[in-house]
């Protein structure tokens, strides 16, 4: 198989080549996955196909006899989705050969990522590819390419720091929170005020193995509702003194106009805690705790500022190895093109077809 | 088996611990993590072979090999890194593994390196009595616990600048959390109060018996590292002394029981003037 051929395709679309109302436009919602499937069986010169479909991208991997049978994917999913033929030309990422390897290793070690060097993605392309087994929709060459995809992101990730540090506040805190306390699932949280971000911190904390979560706000009514979301308890607003000290994390997501913890109250709550040190996450502005506890020992505070600057050089580090990892990601997919061009030679017959456009 | 000396052993075995701490600066400039398994099979195989020279030493001596200042840094090296393969395969910490085979590096190619710390050794020193040997061995035991202590207080000092300071990266990336390592301080501390206590009363039994052979600057100086460390657990386990100030108390009380080896080394009999096992084979 030259490396013009095209019976090893992709086409799709993803967050860098569409903006997010058309990627809204072109997601396949699970209502309509299983008829989407059956309006692929019908497709004729279609051998193989695995649908890859996440937030950020809907991405089409197969194997097809003719260009005919790849225009006609293309024709269905358009009619399928209601979108004109030409509108999704243009935003539509076509790759053949060892180029669709290429971007297939590039997209699951997270390098083609809207967070670089994310994990999750990985997740997602082994489940596209469990469902396209399941549906039977596989064959030789997809099996194998994505196989060797599965181990080779992993020696990516490995051998690279592409996906070191996190990226965003929330997970900036939990990552700090770790270094302080090592293990989250003993750590009592004491989240003040219902602010979307210290909201998001609250996940970020549960996703990684938080289970007592606590939360405080003015309006009491606020603090049960969120509780009951994140299956926390509440805590009246004039008991949050008090009780400081019984809290190993206290996150700030007020918005009040001034410090809602002064240095007072958390040197009354340290001598509760005895040798626990306590992490304080100031996440509101105005600041809702006094910048002044960062001195006191035992106690770390960081505010939304220092979070940010860690997230920024931490999103640094991961682009510096971006070139490292888009070499071995080089390397790789030639190497899973080479086992596809000999296996090619007489295990099935293959043409060499040019993409539509 | 090779025919090589008590020595030779002693230096294959540090070049171990130096292999350990060279691999592990390696992984920290590349900003990459040590792998803990590595670590622990090169410092393992380097105590296995201190410890097959320690006990060729032992052999010629006919005894406890701590009778010079050369036998008391490798037993107190030896013991580090003893708790170490027990600590570091509990908690699975690395890096601790990186600082103990330096400190281990060090006490032992300092001592091989000096000679004279080896030119002469006390025959006898314990009087052939094994509960001396046992209460002396103990002893040196607990200072290998408190030169872990004070390697872990190191390491609790460094965590806890990096999060004030917000230097997160390099070496500071891959210690282990404020809460692991003040844990592991506290376990260290009763562990090392115990076995010197333990050592205490077995020679206080010997003491008691024979109170002329007592050296009153020997016990006073034991007496007083035992108590300053026990007093250190106390105030600890009542929340008095904790965090950075517990820490700092962790590494001057260990380099102070450090000097006070060689008050307790030298109040022994005096050292005869034939040459020791140096080249024992």
């Amino acid at each position: 198989m030259s490396d013009h051929s095209a019976t090893l395709f992709l086409i799709g679309a993803s967050h860098q080549t569409a903006p997010m109302d058309m990627r809204e436009r072109l997601a396949l919602t699970p209502d309509k996955i299983e008829s989407f499937h059956a309006a692929l069986g019908a497709l004729h010169g279609l051998r193989e196909i695995t649908v890859l479909n996440t937030c950020n991208r809907v991405e089409f991997y197969g194997v097809a006899e003719s260009p005919a049978a790849v225009a006609r994917l293309q024709e269905t999913f358009c009619a399928f989705q209601g979108m004109p033929p030409d509108a999704f030309a243009a935003i539509c990422r076509h790759a053949h050969g060892r180029a669709a390897i290429e971007h297939l290793l590039a997209v699951a070690c997270g390098i083609e990522s809207q967070m670089l060097g994310e994990t999750e993605i990985l997740g997602q392309v082994k489940d596209a590819y469990a469902e396209a087994q399941t549906r039977r929709t596989t064959g030789p060459v997809l099996n194998r390419v994505f196989q060797k995809t599965f181990q080779y992101a992993k020696h990516v990730r490995s051998h690279t720091a592409i996906n070191e540090g996190q990226i965003s506040i929330a997970n900036v805190a939990v990552d700090l929170a770790l270094k302080i306390f090592g293990d989250l699932s003993s750590t009592r949280i004491l989240l003040l005020g219902s602010g979307d971000i210290g909201e998001k911190t609250a996940k970020a904390f549960q996703s990684r193995g938080a289970t007592s979560l606590t939360i405080a706000s003015r309006t009491l009514g606020h603090a049960m509702e969120l509780a009951t979301t994140f299956n926390g308890t509440a805590l009246p607003w004039e008991h949050v003194t008090e009780k400081l000290g019984d809290y190993s994390i206290v996150v700030g997501s007020t918005s009040a106009p001034d410090v809602v913890v002064t240095t007072a109250d958390v040197v009354a709550a340290m001598k509760k805690r005895r040798a626990e040190p306590l992490f304080f996450i100031d996440l509101a502005l105005p600041r809702d705790i006094d910048a002044a506890v960062a001195k006191l020992d035992n106690v770390f505070l960081y505010n939304l500022d220092d979070l940010a600057k860690i997230a920024e050089e931490n999103l640094a580090a991961r682009t510096a190895q971006v070139v490292h990892a888009r070499q071995i990601v080089g390397e790789k997919s030639e190497a899973i093109w080479k086992q596809i061009e000999s296996q090619a030679g007489g295990a099935f017959p293959l043409h060499r077809v040019e993409l539509p456009r | 088996m090779p025919d090589f000396t008590d020595r030779t052993w002693l230096w294959f075995a540090t070049a171990f611990y130096l292999a350990g701490f060279v691999l592990g600066t390696i992984a920290l400039l590349r900003e990459r993590r040590q792998s803990l398994a590595l670590t622990y099979i090169i410092v393992a195989v380097g105590w296995i072979i201190q410890t097959f020279g320690l006990y060729q030493r032992g052999l010629a001596v006919k005894g406890c090999p701590l009778g010079n200042t050369f036998e008391i840094f490798q037993f107190t090296a030896w013991s580090a890194i003893a708790l170490y393969l027990v600590i570091g395969a509990t908690f699975r910490l690395s890096l601790l593994g990186y600082f103990t085979s330096l400190l281990s590096a060090v006490l032992t190619a300092v001592s091989l390196a000096i000679p004279a710390w080896d030119a002469t050794r006390r025959v006898g020193a314990f009087g052939g009595n094994p509960w001396i040997e046992f209460h002396a061995a103990l002893a040196l035991f607990s200072y290998g616990v408190f030169a872990l202590l004070a390697l872990t207080a190191v390491m609790y000092l460094l965590q806890v600048f990096s999060l004030k300071k917000q230097h997160l990266h390099g070496l500071f990336a891959f210690l282990p959390s404020i809460r692991d390592l003040d844990h592991i301080n506290l376990r260290l501390l009763t562990a090392g109060v115990v076995i010197l206590t333990a050592s205490i009363a077995v020679g206080s039994v010997y003491w008691l018996q024979d109170l002329d052979k007592v050296n009153l600057a020997k016990i006073i100086t034991t007496l007083a590292v035992w108590a300053a460390y026990a007093v250190v657990l106390c105030l600890r386990l009542k929340a008095v002394l904790i965090s950075k100030k517990f820490a700092w108390t962790c590494i001057l009380l260990f380099a102070a029981a450090l000097l006070s080896l060689k008050p307790i080394n030298s109040s022994r009999q005096p050292l005869p003037s034939s040459p020791p096992s140096a080249a024992v084979k």
